[in-house]
């Protein structure tokens, strides 16, 4: 038995129950570390259990009973005793003694997302408490994939805790008339973490990978546990979508390689499969949100067999349904180019030219980025090296400061 | 838990409602009280007197200093408060939701400190 691969693929489901036997995240994760630690030393002699997932939840569920014990603090805590005992008195939450590891345990994950994903904590916390406790990702993993101090990181995940325990914050599902605005928020954390792994400019590209990975991952459970799944896996196929093309989307160099340029045989023909079949699947269960659309872009892009092949006039109607739906500068921007890949060039660069007029745009370097690109198309290159030139002066990620300098000397060439 | 919910308005908004806008502000607010009391969550609120009415206290070096104010550049002012008794924050949340002047201001929540427990959570 691979513990490191149960801690990997269990872990988070093994701390999501133990959670809700304990009420207590901390007592929680504690115990599991010292149920490995048994498991450690135990497997090896007497030989893996049946169910070692199950196994590791009543031994570490023992050894908080015995810490309460030591502590005598269910003597001294009321509500601790009336949590005990109904602790003691439910052994079966799942699991029966005599055949615990047999069992299967339930599923508490969902609430643990649900609580970890709490609109009262801070979005960095809700991202960092996901990942630590859903995914069982370590703290010093955690600050290498966010580019912070270990200690940074301990400390957030000890902040969000103690505000989970003093503020209220309850471990369950929310009720039906808050679910859809939570499960935005459950949402839009999993894509953050996805996109940390899959934009991240710096940082160790396996903790990167490792990122998108488990955002998959974690929006898979999402699709198996809620009872209305469809955004969640409208999210789920614009993720694998957008992962079908990471090897494509760098060369062997580390430069960025654009969609249109990209090796399209590097593309991962599965995840594309399971990514568009997601989107329909989606779509007919009604969902209409933002990563809807943009799965359906995505997928349009995915199922081009080359870049002339694109079917830009819908991709170009998907944005200004999008734009509508979710106003943002990045959008705007995206929808303009596909206007301009649609055909019409001089549209999309009209379009461009109206976003440059918007304050909040100022600073945002894809604008001068996009139009550049829409100016070397119509072959107007000295205009087109002096918007590469505004967008460098923009830019901060290394890795498109690269892309856009080869552009700027192609220009000036 | 009990919670404390602090109903942050601007005063000016509120001064220029017209009477029968302001009757009707305080016909919800009679109405979401008594729904509160009724569901067994209310343990105490009121209405406060506009901030013009507010004075502080400091004793500093055993000297006691009394001024007028605090008058800070705020657009919202604290108007009001509620003591609720809720299961947990998300119950705390949907009353808070219901309270009228969500709608203009903003309701902080706050937990109270219970009796054998520090500020910081820990069992004292």
């Amino acid at each position: 038995m691979d513990l490191e691969k149960l801690h990997r693929e269990e872990s988070g489901r093994i701390l999501s129950t133990l959670i809700r036997l304990l009420g207590d995240f901390d007592l929680a994760e504690e115990m599991l570390q010292e149920a490995y630690a048994t498991a450690l030393q135990k497997w090896p002699v007497d030989g893996p259990p049946a169910n070692p997932a199950a196994w590791l939840v009543s031994t570490a569920r023992h050894k908080a009973i015995d810490r309460l014990r030591r502590e005598k603090r269910f003597e001294e805590k009321q509500a601790e005793i009336a949590r005990y005992s109904e602790f003691l008195a439910q052994p079966a939450a799942g699991f029966s003694q005599a055949d615990a590891e047999e069992e299967r345990f339930p599923d508490d994950r969902l609430r643990l997302i649900f609580t970890c994903c709490h609109p009262a904590l801070s979005e960095e916390a809700q991202v960092a408490l996901t990942l630590r406790t859903v995914c069982g990702i370590t703290r010093e993993e955690l600050a290498k994939a966010f580019l912070v101090p270990v200690a940074t990181m301990a400390q957030r995940l000890v902040r969000a805790k103690r505000k989970i325990r003093d503020a209220g914050i309850p471990y369950c599902e929310p009720s039906a008339e808050d679910l859809v605005e939570r499960l935005d928020a459950v949402l839009l954390v999993v894509y953050l973490i996805f996109n940390e792994g899959y934009l991240a400019s710096s940082g160790d590209a396996l903790v990167r990978r490792e990122l998108c990975a488990e955002a998959i991952r974690l929006a898979r459970v999402l699709c198996a546990l809620l009872p209305r799944p469809f955004e969640a896996q409208a999210l789920l196929a614009l993720m694998l979508l957008h992962d079908s093309r990471c090897e494509a989307r760098v060369s062997a160099e580390g430069e960025l390689v654009l969609l249109e340029e990209q090796d399209r045989s590097r593309w991962h023909g599965e995840q594309i499969r399971e990514g568009t079949e997601l989107t329909e699947r989606a779509l007919r269960g009604g969902a209409t949100g933002v990563y809807a659309l943009q799965a359906s872009i995505s997928a349009l892009h995915a199922n081009a067999k080359t870049a002339q092949e694109t079917d830009w006039r819908q991709i170009a109607a998907l944005y200004a349904v999008l734009l509508r739906v979710y106003p943002s500068p990045v959008i705007a921007v995206n929808r303009a180019v596909a206007v301009a890949m649609a055909g019409d060039l001089e549209q999309g660069l009209a379009l461009l030219e109206k976003l440059e007029q918007r304050e909040e745009l100022r600073e945002f370097h894809l604008l001068p980025a996009a139009k550049a690109d829409l100016l070397r198309r119509l072959e107007r290159r000295g205009e087109a090296a002096a918007a590469y030139r505004r967008a460098l002066l923009l830019a901060t990620n290394d890795v498109e400061i690269r892309f856009l300098r080869r552009r700027l000397a192609e220009a000036e060439g | 838990m009990q919670y404390l919910m602090l109903i942050y308005d601007a005063e000016a908004d509120w001064a220029k409602m017209t009477a029968a806008d302001q009757a009707a502000m305080y016909k919800e607010y009679g109405q979401f009280t008594q729904q509160i009391m009724e569901s067994g969550n209310h343990q105490a609120g009121h209405q406060l007197k506009p901030i013009a009415t507010a004075t502080t206290v400091r004793m500093r070096d055993g000297k006691r200093v009394v001024t007028d104010g605090p008058f800070a550049e705020t657009k919202e002012q604290l108007g009001g408060f509620y003591l609720v008794e809720a299961k947990d924050l998300d119950e705390a949340i949907s009353i808070a939701a219901r309270i009228p002047s969500v709608r203009h201001g903003s309701i902080e929540i706050r937990p109270i400190v219970t009796r054998g427990e520090t500020a910081e959570g820990k069992v004292a």
